[in-house]
C-alpha cells in the first residue's frame, strides 16, 4: 500500500516539474483531454456533491427532530406507582368515599402528617384518578372488603416525573414538587413503596386532564373512524370522477374548467374545507357537530382532489393498445374502462387513493371548524357520536399547562408518525406487488 | 349491482344513527380556552363520579363560543360557553335574537396574568406605568405624542437594569392579550392629558391605548403559554406574558414578576391585592337545565366547594378561588335556577 502511494507521489512530482497537471486522469484514449470535457467533468462532479450535502443537511433535520421527540417521549410509555397499604373499610366503600380510602392508606404511611396544607401536599402524590382505579378493583374482588391489603396505585404526574429524573435520569425536568414532597418521596422509594411500570393506560385510555392516565385510545379509534368516513366518501365519488373526465367527458370549455378548479382545489388550504364543513354540512345540513361523520366527509372534500388526479394518472398510463383490443373484440366503452382499463388502473389508483388518507390523518385545521378540537372522554360509539383525532390530541396536550403533558405530546407524535409510516408502506408495497410496467 | 347492495346497507347504516340521535343526551361546553383547562377537569371529575357521559368541551375562545353559543335552542347548540370576561352587550343581544333569553352568569373564579421570566437571573420589579412606558406603541414626551423610543428597562427608569426591552406575549386574538391591554395599557393611558388631546373621541382612544409596539420589544409569541415558557428558557433576558396555572406548574424554572409592589402568588391573587388579574365565567341557558341529561348536576358539580371551594380540585389546577361569600351567591343562584327548571 506504501509503495503503491510513494509510486503515485512520485509520478506526481515529476508531472509538475514537466509541467503538466499534477492529476492524472484515466481514460481510454491516450490523447490529452480537451479544457471544455474537463469542465464538464467538474460540473458533474460539483452538481453531485451539492445533491448529497442538500440530502445530509435535510437528514440531520430529520434525525434530530426524531431524536427530539423520541428522547422526550419515551419517558411517557413508564408510569410510576405507590405501593399503599389499603384497609377496605365497608362503610367507606357503601359510601363510594373511595377517595378517603386512598387517602387514609397515605396516611397510614405518614402518621405525621397533620396539617391541611401538608395533608393537601401528601394527598397530591397519588393520581387525581386512582379512586377511580380503586373502586374498580373493588368492584372486581369483592371478596377484598373488610380487609388490608398493599395495593399499587398510580403516582401524579409530577411524582412521576420527579422519580422518572432522579431515578432513571429520563427527564430533564424536576416540575414543581417542594422539598417536603421530595422527601415523602425518598422516604417511599427507600421503603420500596415505588415503582415503574410499562405504561399500558396510554394505550387503553382516552383524554385526561390528569397527564398520568391520558391515553391515545379515544383519538386513535376517533382517527380511523373519521378515516373510514374518509375514504367510503372520496374514493366512489373521486374515482367516479377521475373516470368521467377522463374516458368520457367530450372535451369543451366546461371539462377544461372543471379540471383548472379541480386542480386547484388541491392546493387550497386545508382551513377552507372547515369552513365549508361548517356552513354546508353542519348548519345546512344539521349533520352533528363534533361527529367522526362530518369530520371524514369534511377530509373527504380535502383528498377528492388528490384522488381525481392521481387516479386520472393512473388511467392515462394504460397503453391505448389495450383500449383498441377491447374495443375491437366489441367491448362497449363502459365495458372497456371497467373490464380492462380501470384493473390496470387500480395500483396506481390505490397509491393515490391512501397517500391522500395519509394527507387526511394528518389534518387539525379543517377539524377546528367542525368542533373535533374538543376534550373528548368517551370512546365514540357510532359515528354521529363526538370524537377526536390523533393530531388534534396532539395540539390539545401541547397546549396543556402541566409539565407531565410534555411527555405525553412526545409520545402521542410517536403514535402518529408510526401510523403514518405503516400508511405509506401499504402504498409502497401496493405499488411495488401490483404495478404493471409496460 | 350485487356489489353495490352492501355498500348502500352501509352508506345506510351511518345515515340512520344521525336521525335516530335524540340529543341532548351530553353536555356540549364551547368558549374560552383559559377557562379550558379547569372546567375540562370539573367535566372528567363529573363522567367518572357520576353516570353520565363526560362533557365534550371545545376551546373555541370567548368569542367564538358566545357565537355557537347564541346561534339558538336546542340539542344542536352548547348548553354552556366559557369567558375569559362578562359577556358583552352585542352578545346578549345576539342570544336573544336567536332565541336564547334567559341566560345565567357562573362566576368560577380568578385567573392571573404574570410577566415572568428566567431563574436565571434577577426578578424584575415593576410597576404597571413602567409596563405601559415599556410596550405602548405610542407615549407621551413633551406634550406629544412620540413613537415608543424606550429601548432598554433603564430608559424608563435608572434604577431599573441596563437590559434590552423583550417581552414575549399572546397576539391580539388572544383573550390573555385583551385582559392585559386593558388591565394594564388602558388605565395609565386614558387619562393621559397627550391622549385626550390627540384622540378627543373616547372610542377611538381607547383603541389606540391598546395598541402594543411593534417594533421588535413585544414579540407575539402565539396562543401557546408553554411556547412562551420554552422562549423564556433559550432567551434569559426576556419577559413572558402568560396565565398564572403556567407559572405554577413551571416553577422550577421561571419566576413571576412583581407588579407595583406584589408577588404574583396564589394568595395574592385570590384577595385581589395583585393588580393584573381576571374573572372567568361560565355561561349557562337556562333552557336547556332540566333538558340536556346531567346539566343541571354538572353546574352543581362546577360552583360546589369540592370543585371550586378554596381546598377544591380546581384550585389543585392552578384556578384561584372565589372569596367564601361570592362562592356562596354563586352555589345560591345555581341551586334556585335548578329548583326553578324542576317546578317548571
Amino acid at each position: 500500500m506504501i509503495k503503491l502511494f510513494e509510486r503515485r507521489r512520485r509520478i506526481t512530482m515529476q508531472r509538475i516539474k514537466k509541467k503538466k497537471s499534477p492529476f492524472i486522469y484515466k481514460s481510454y484514449s491516450k490523447k490529452p483531454k480537451h479544457t471544455w470535457l474537463r469542465k464538464r467533468k467538474a460540473a458533474e462532479r460539483r452538481f453531485r456533491f451539492v445533491g448529497f450535502i442538500a440530502i445530509v443537511i435535510s437528514s440531520l433535520f430529520l434525525i434530530s427532530l426524531a431524536w427530539n421527540i423520541f428522547s422526550s417521549g419515551r419517558s411517557a410509555f413508564i408510569e410510576t406507582q405507590i405501593e399503599l397499604p389499603i384497609t377496605f373499610q365497608a362503610d367507606l366503600i357503601e359510601k363510594k368515599a373511595y377517595r378517603t380510602i386512598i387517602q387514609n392508606a397515605l396516611l397510614d404511611v405518614f402518621p405525621d402528617v397533620n396539617t391541611r396544607k401538608e395533608k393537601r401536599l401528601l394527598f397530591v402524590l397519588v393520581s387525581r384518578n386512582a379512586p377511580y382505579e380503586l373502586k374498580k378493583i373493588i368492584e372486581k374482588n369483592p371478596e377484598l372488603i373488610g380487609t388490608k391489603k398493599d395495593i399499587w396505585v398510580l403516582a401524579s404526574s409530577a411524582v412521576s416525573i420527579f422519580y422518572k429524573q432522579r431515578l432513571l435520569e429520563e427527564s430533564k425536568r424536576i416540575g414543581n414538587i417542594n422539598v417536603v414532597q421530595s422527601a415523602w418521596i425518598t422516604l417511599l422509594s427507600q421503603s420500596k413503596r415505588m415503582r415503574t411500570a410499562f405504561n399500558f393506560a396510554f394505550f387503553t385510555n382516552g383524554d385526561s386532564r390528569e397527564a398520568e392516565q391520558a391515553g391515545v385510545l379515544v383519538s386513535v379509534i376517533g382517527s380511523f373512524m373519521t378515516i373510514l368516513i374518509c375514504v367510503l366518501m372520496a374514493f366512489p365519488l373521486g374515482v367516479a370522477t377521475a373516470i368521467y373526465l377522463e374516458e368520457f367527458a367530450p372535451k369543451n370549455w366546461f371539462t377544461d374548467f372543471i379540471e383548472i378548479n379541480i386542480n386547484n382545489l388541491a392546493a387550497v388550504p386545508s382551513i377552507i374545507f372547515g369552513l365549508l364543513g361548517l356552513s354546508i354540512y353542519l348548519n345546512f345540513f344539521g349533520v352533528p357537530r363534533s361527529s367522526s361523520l362530518v369530520g371524514g366527509m369534511v377530509l373527504a372534500l380535502l383528498i377528492l382532489p388528490v384522488i381525481v388526479i392521481s387516479t386520472r394518472n393512473a388511467l392515462q398510463t394504460v397503453p391505448s393498445s389495450i383500449r383498441f383490443a377491447a374495443a375491437a373484440l366489441g367491448a362497449t366503452p363502459t365495458q372497456v374502462v371497467f373490464h380492462h382499463i380501470l384493473i390496470y388502473a387500480l395500483p396506481g389508483i390505490m397509491t393515490g387513493v391512501i397517500l391522500g388518507v395519509a394527507r387526511a390523518f394528518g389534518e387539525t385545521a379543517p377539524l377546528l371548524m367542525i368542533g373535533m378540537v374538543a376534550f373528548i372522554a368517551d370512546v365514540p360509539k357510532s359515528f354521529s357520536d363526538p370524537a377526536t383525532t390523533l393530531p388534534v390530541q396532539v395540539y390539545l396536550w401541547a397546549n396543556n399547562p402541566e409539565l407531565g403533558f410534555v411527555e405525553k405530546t412526545a409520545a402521542a407524535i410517536m403514535v402518529l408518525l408510526g401510523v403514518m409510516v405503516l400508511i405509506n408502506l401499504l402504498a409502497v408495497y401496493i405499488r411495488r406487488r401490483y404495478e404493471i410496467k409496460w | 349491482m350485487k356489489k353495490t347492495l352492501p355498500l348502500l346497507a352501509v352508506c345506510a347504516a351511518f345515515i340512520l344513527p344521525v336521525q335516530a340521535h335524540a340529543g341532548g343526551e351530553q353536555i356540549k361546553i364551547v368558549g374560552s380556552s383559559t377557562v379550558y383547562p379547569f372546567i375540562t377537569v370539573a367535566a372528567e371529575e363529573f363522567g367518572n363520579s357520576t353516570d353520565f357521559k363526560t362533557p365534550i368541551v371545545e376551546a373555541t375562545g370567548t368569542g367564538g363560543g358566545f357565537k355557537l353559543f347564541c346561534s339558538g335552542l336546542g340539542e344542536m347548540y352548547p348548553d354552556i360557553s366559557n369567558a375569559s370576561r362578562a359577556i358583552k352587550k352585542g352578545e346578549e343581544e345576539l342570544c336573544a335574537k336567536n332565541g336564547v333569553k334567559d341566560i345565567t352568569e357562573i362566576k368560577i373564579g380568578f385567573d392571573g396574568i404574570v410577566l415572568a421570566n428566567t431563574k436565571e437571573i434577577d426578578r424584575y420589579s415593576l410597576t404597571k406605568e413602567q409596563l405601559f412606558l415599556a410596550l405602548a406603541k405610542q407615549i407621551p414626551s413633551e406634550g406629544k405624542l412620540i413613537n415608543n423610543p424606550n429601548k432598554n428597562w433603564s430608559d424608563i427608569d435608572p434604577s431599573l437594569p441596563n437590559v434590552k426591552i423583550e417581552v414575549y406575549g399572546p397576539p391580539s386574538t388572544s383573550g390573555t392579550r385583551d385582559a392585559f391591554v386593558e388591565l394594564v395599557m388602558e388605565p395609565n393611558c386614558k387619562d393621559l392629558p397627550e391622549f385626550k388631546a390627540a384622540f378627543a373621541d373616547k372610542k377611538i382612544r381607547k383603541k389606540v391605548c391598546h395598541l402594543l409596539r411593534e417594533d421588535g420589544h413585544y414579540i407575539e409569541a402565539g396562543e401557546n403559554d408553554n411556547l412562551i415558557v420554552q422562549k423564556l428558557q433559550s432567551n434569559p433576558k426576556a419577559l413572558g406574558i402568560f396565565g398564572f396555572s403556567f407559572l405554577e406548574q413551571n416553577g422550577d424554572i421561571v419566576q413571576g414578576s412583581i407588579i407595583s409592589g406584589t408577588e404574583p402568588t396564589f394568595d395574592n391573587i385570590s384577595d385581589g391585592s395583585y393588580g393584573i388579574s381576571r374573572s372567568l365565567y361560565a355561561y349557562v341557558k337556562d333552557d336547556n337545565i332540566g333538558k340536556t341529561s346531567g346539566l343541571q348536576q354538572f353546574i352543581s358539580e362546577l360552583v360546589s366547594d369540592e370543585a371550586a371551594g378554596e381546598y377544591g380540585y380546581l384550585s389543585e389546577k392552578g384556578l384561584i378561588p372565589l372569596p367564601i361569600n361570592e362562592l356562596t351567591i354563586m352555589q345560591r343562584r345555581v341551586k334556585s335556577l335548578v329548583d326553578q327548571s324542576v317546578t317548571k
